[in-house]
């Protein structure tokens, strides 16, 4: 299996090598080396950038510049971004953590891509090379960009909820995530961005059951309509931990749960 | 095959060879450099037994190229013991069992020793979240656990 690593000082410059056949931009490479040790034979080049603006992290008026490079254990250990640390903190273990970068979880494909889950319910905006786009048509379309970073509004600790369930605990692989913004007047929803993990191959958004939640209260008898609405449009994936017929099953039960927590 | 050059401290010794281009640190740890300490067990980043410490924080070797390791500095369990005298970890492992095959203690050992070096006082909760990556087959993770607490309170009675 023939490699090699090509360094590039800036990312627009490790953008034009990825046009070679056989190469792919690594992060972490916890998903392409793992590909390569598996005998990915697609796969020749190896390409990075180490530019050091890929690894800040910045908080500045309330909202969040995370470099494509930064680790996950780092983006759960910064202290402005406590309000969504367990979401960085959902992603495997702790060397796992220190490797998995935020870039390469955007393109993880479910049952991965927890943080990218948390990032579609913050309605990030993803920086790349052929400018900036939202998180959602970035996620619909998402190979052939190279990705410089993501920014978000942090939102109170209050309004972010993340569960992410697994046969395993404390680390394990997702059989779903969920991450919700909830903002709320005098209890009642003002407005509600709900995004699900492994209910398709990438994270999606669960329209129906936002609009199911606007101007309910967080009370039992109020948020039955959100959960009846919580599997519309679903497409959940099958693999070793679950089956998509489980998935879709259980989804209602942890939704509610979040809800009411 | 290409060879490139690498370079990086391990066990606080300068290590400087010419490795197979995009070759993991696994490979070059044990096949160019004889240290057999990190244990190839899955190749896919799911046991641990490849865990090493690279600049103070715990990786896999098995899904780290080498050469993104130039410069660093290098741990493995291979590097604890000094002259003849066993890491704190290293004898509680012993002393608690907890090692049956010994394919995972490797592992365990350098997550053990992430943690205790930015917290030297754990909860068991923070040990078992610690040890969370890494995979044991035979001795049950009892014994590591409890091994893993006695070498932060021997640790903590030494440092008294
Ligand atoms: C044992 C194990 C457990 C895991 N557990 C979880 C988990 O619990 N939750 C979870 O979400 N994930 C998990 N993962 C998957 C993975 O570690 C994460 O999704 C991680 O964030 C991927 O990032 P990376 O930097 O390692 O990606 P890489 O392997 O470096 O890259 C992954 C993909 O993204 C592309 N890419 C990376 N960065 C960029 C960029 N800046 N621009 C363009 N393309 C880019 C690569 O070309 C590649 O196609 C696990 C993986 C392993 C091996
Ligand atoms: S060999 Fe690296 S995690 Fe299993
Ligand atoms: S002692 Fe055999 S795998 Fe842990």
């Amino acid at each position: 299996m023939p490699l090699a690593l090509k360094t590039y000082p800036t990312l627009a410059e490790a953008g034009s090598a990825l046009s070679d056949a056989g190469a792919r931009y690594i992060g972490g490479g916890t998903l392409v080396v793992r590909a390569a040790n598996e005998g990915d034979v697609s796969l020749s080049t190896f390409v990075r950038s180490t530019d050091p603006e890929l690894s800040v992290i910045k908080v500045e008026g309330g909202r969040a510049t995370i470099g494509a490079s930064v680790a996950m254990s780092a983006v759960a250990r910064h202290p402005d971004l406590s309000a969504i640390a367990k979401a960085a903190r959902a992603v495997g273990g702790p060397a796992i953590r220190n490797m998995a970068t935020v870039g390469g979880n955007l393109f993880a494909a479910a049952p991965y891509g927890d943080f990218a889950v948390a990032l579609l319910a913050l309605d990030a905006t993803v920086h790349t090379t052929a400018g900036d786009l939202g998180i959602e048509e970035f996620l619909a379309g998402r190979d052939g960009r190279v990705v410089a970073g993501v920014s978000f509004a942090v939102p109170p600790a209050e309004n972010f909820r993340f569960v992410k369930v697994s046969r395993v605990k404390p680390k394990g692989v997702a059989v779903l995530s969920i991450a919700a913004v909830i903002e709320a007047d005098a209890g009642k929803v003002r407005s509600a961005r709900i995004a699900l993990g492994c209910m398709a191959d990438r994270p999606i958004r669960a329209r129906s059951a936002e609009k199911a939640l606007a101007g309910a209260t967080l009370r039992e008898e109020d948020v039955a309509p959100a959960v009846a609405a919580i599997g519309e449009g679903v497409h959940p994936i099958t693999d070793a931990i679950a089956s998509a017929w489980y998935r879709a099953e259980v989804l209602p039960v942890h939704f509610r749960r979040l809800l009411l927590e | 095959m290409a060879k490139v050059p690498v370079q990086f401290t391990l066990n606080g010794e300068e290590k400087a060879e010419f490795v197979d281009a995009g070759a993991t640190l696994i490979k070059v740890l044990r096949d160019k450099l004889g240290d057999t300490s990190p244990k190839g067990g899955c190749n896919q980043g799911t046991c641990g037994s490849c865990s090493v410490i690279i600049d103070g924080e715990l990786r896999l070797s098995c899904l780290t190229l080498a050469e993104t390791c130039n410069g660093a500095d290098i741990l493995t369990t291979g590097g604890l013991a000094r002259d003849g005298v066993l890491h704190p970890l290293q004898r509680a492992f012993m002393d608690e069992f907890a090692a049956q095959c010994g394919f995972c203690t490797p592992g365990m050992i350098m997550a053990a020793k992430a943690l205790l070096d930015s917290n030297p006082k754990p909860t068991r909760e923070d040990v078992i979240d610690a040890l969370s990556g890494n995979i044991c087959r035979c001795t049950g993770y009892e014994p590591i656990i409890r091994a893993v607490l006695t070498a932060a309170r021997s640790n903590s009675q030494n440092a008294a």
